[in-house]
């Protein structure tokens, strides 16, 4: 009897899960919403699809985050940099394209006469779209390599990102010759020769940021099935056990924040022909404060988690302000201290029928005592 | 595989305790070799010109009273306290003092943590598999496992007692449990020599009984020392024993030997040196060790 127990145990440690309800959560669910999504675009008018297109590129960067704040513990507060780099190397493409590789028009305001040499390369798009994940992830490997192999971890880490956001923000305002400044770059005619508006080009551009959210799934899901994510999970239990057991932390987490950064360049990437603009307000402080609000409320350490949350968290944002614009950014805040104090596992946690826990303060027996004592009719 | 082939050669050369610490040796027959150490915090000296050794296959205990720096040399000795001065020399090769800790443990260093240390939200097997995967390469382990590996595991798990818990989320195990699994997860790893930081405390006596017979049998074919504030289970379970005061040795030899040492008796039983205990007052079994040497 022993015996046929451990075998058990054995065999579905080995394959994964073999429960039922673990096979749904891990493939059923995100059927489900692949499928929603692939549909939108025939009922949806195109004002809503280009909306839906964009919050899909908020889908990717929130998955990027979850892999590192969700699985491997690390919270960065400055994922909006690396989205942004991914977002200017396509619009410094894009409006190549536009200007036919001549100087732009907002170098032509701030005095330039010549192309500045960094931006040449970038008119040729086998250059300038593998940029948009290798210059993003090689900014957070150098720094995450610094910060980690220092063991610099928790809270500490998540100030040093977030003063990156502050940092990279002001040198791209700063730089207006070079980076359109505070206005960021805009004014896209095409994209490969097609016209950047047009409803189709945009209905394109859809499908094919949900073949990359779709691909992105695929790696992070292979990735975390993976020893290397089972070793990003002992990270965020016991960092101590992980290098007490032989491996370099920081090399690990290195690798995994690069790649992190290098996915949420991507999502910038397909983020900058949708919206048709991207400026230093996309990475600073406050935007990288909204993904892991994303994360948060979705659910970290679950790959559906980060899309759902930074779907709906959008779609609400954007739902209440249209209809409450002066007070919207109130309910945005109360969604956040909701995750935090009554739903800590997210969306996906409370579908999941965990992670539901009732706060102290909330004091919902004492309530319900004083209602059946003064309330006429109220039992318990 | 290397460490295998050493360790049996040096177990016919030297058997288990019966040539207890003491006696004359040569280098080669040391497995970890600590000369002339010194570490000190904040100007207070922990470790003061510690000369310390152990032989292949060798199971040593190390006792002392509170301060006497026990945990301080475990620390020196996998990398995560750098010393002021002295060497550590490890398997007749490098001097540790310079290499870090996870270089440490690829050397054959293996460290059980005074508190459990395992990955609470990964299942048993897992924990083990981690643990078994420490020379992989990066590229490695995007793989899965393969079914040597798995087999490896499975039998890991028998020795420690575990194998029906498996699949369970380590973070359920008992806290027995997790010591166990902890050993497991040094075990795979077939380290030369194992650091064991108080492994018995906040045991019950069943798991303490079982932990004793479990580190006896894993002493026999391997170098093993325990670090040990439980006087009764060192009694029980030691052979050779170390003591440390104020970062000295200031014992060494079997058991029944250390004992009648008018020095340690004296060490124990305290003469001004506050936050020193008796024997008589060393913890408990099941109660938790808080201040640390």
């Amino acid at each position: 009897m022993a015996t046929r127990i451990f075998i058990f145990n054995a065999v579905r440690t080995v394959t994964g899960p073999a429960r039922l309800g673990e096979l749904a959560a891990a493939w059923v669910m995100p059927a489900l919403v692949l499928a929603i999504l692939l549909a939108a675009p025939l009922v949806l008018s195109d004002f809503r699809v280009a909306l839906l297109g964009k919050f899909l590129t908020f889908a990717i960067l929130a998955m990027s985050l979850n892999l590192i704040w969700g699985y491997a513990g690390m919270l960065s507060l400055g994922h909006g940099v690396f989205f942004g780099l991914g977002g200017y190397a396509m619009a410094m493409f894009l409006k190549l394209e536009s200007a036919q590789g001549k100087l732009t028009d907002f170098m032509f305001w701030s005095g330039l006469t010549e192309l500045p040499i960094f931006w040449a390369p970038f008119q040729y798009a086998w250059f300038a779209i593998p940029m948009t994940f290798i210059v993003p992830a090689a900014l957070a490997g150098g720094l995450g390599y610094l910060v980690f192999r220092s063991r610099i971890t928790g809270v500490y880490f998540a100030l040093i990102t977030q003063a990156l956001a502050l940092i990279v923000s002001i040198l791209f305002i700063g730089q207006q010759p070079y980076t359109g400044g505070t206005n960021g770059i805009t004014n896209y005619t095409t994209i490969f020769g097609f016209p950047i508006n047009s409803p189709s080009t945009q209905v394109f551009l859809y499908y094919a940021t949900l073949a990359v959210l779709a691909l992105t799934y695929l790696l992070c899901a292979w990735l975390i099935a993976s020893r290397f994510g089972r070793l990003l999970v002992a990270m965020r239990d016991d960092e101590n056990r992980v290098r007490f057991s032989g491996y370099n932390p920081a090399i690990l987490k290195t690798i995994v924040f690069a790649l992190s950064g290098g996915i949420a360049g991507i999502a910038g990437a397909l983020f900058t022909p949708q919206v048709g603009i991207i400026s230093p307000t996309m990475m600073g402080i406050v935007p990288s404060i909204e993904i892991a609000i994303w994360v948060a409320v979705g659910g970290r350490g679950v790959l559906l988690g980060a899309i759902v949350g930074a779907i709906l968290v959008n779609g609400a944002k954007s739902g209440l302000s249209e209809s409450f614009p002066a007070v919207w950014q109130y309910f945005l805040g109360l969604l956040f201290i909701g995750a935090v104090l009554v739903f800590p596992a997210g969306i996906m946690g409370l579908l999941r029928g965990e992670g539901w826990r009732r706060p102290e303060w909330l004091a919902v027996e004492q309530l319900r005592a004083l209602a059946t004592r003064f309330i006429p009719g109220v039992s318990r | 595989m290397i460490g295998r082939r050493a360790r049996g050669v040096f177990r016919a050369a030297s058997p288990n305790g019966s040539n207890g610490a003491g006696g004359k040796s040569t280098a080669d027959d040391l497995i970890l070799s600590v000369e002339q150490l010194t570490i000190s915090f904040d100007g207070f000296t922990v470790l003061n010109e510690l000369d310390f050794s152990m032989k292949y296959g060798e199971m040593r205990f190390l006792i002392g009273p509170n301060g006497a720096g026990k945990t301080t040399l475990i620390d020196a000795i996998t990398g995560k306290s750098k010393p002021d001065r002295g060497r550590i020399v490890f398997d007749g090769a490098a001097d540790l003092t310079r290499q870090q800790e996870h270089q440490l443990v690829k050397l054959g260093i293996g460290r059980k943590f005074q508190t459990p240390s395992i990955f609470g939200s990964l299942t048993v097997y897992q924990n083990v598999e981690v643990a078994l995967g420490f020379r992989s390469r990066i590229t490695g382990l995007l793989g899965g496992t393969r079914r040597r590996d798995s087999d490896r595991i499975m039998a890991t798990l028998e020795e420690v007692g575990l194998a029906p818990r498996a699949g369970d989320v380590a973070g359920a195990l008992s806290h027995g449990e997790k010591q166990w699994l902890e050993i497991g997860m040094l075990l795979v790893q077939e380290p030369k020599l194992l650091l064991m930081d108080e492994p018995v405390a906040g045991m019950t006596r069943r798991e303490r009984e079982r932990t004793g017979e479990l580190l006896q049998s894993i002493g026999s074919t391997r170098s093993v020392l325990v670090v040990e504030h439980d006087m009764e289970f060192v009694r029980r379970f030691a052979e050779t024993v170390t003591v440390l005061h104020l970062g000295r040795v200031l014992s060494e030899g079997t058991k029944e030997t250390v004992q009648q040492d008018p020095e340690v008796i004296r060490a124990y039983l305290g003469h001004g040196v506050s936050g020193q205990r008796t024997v008589a007052e060393a913890p408990r079994p099941g109660q938790k060790e808080t201040v640390r040497a």
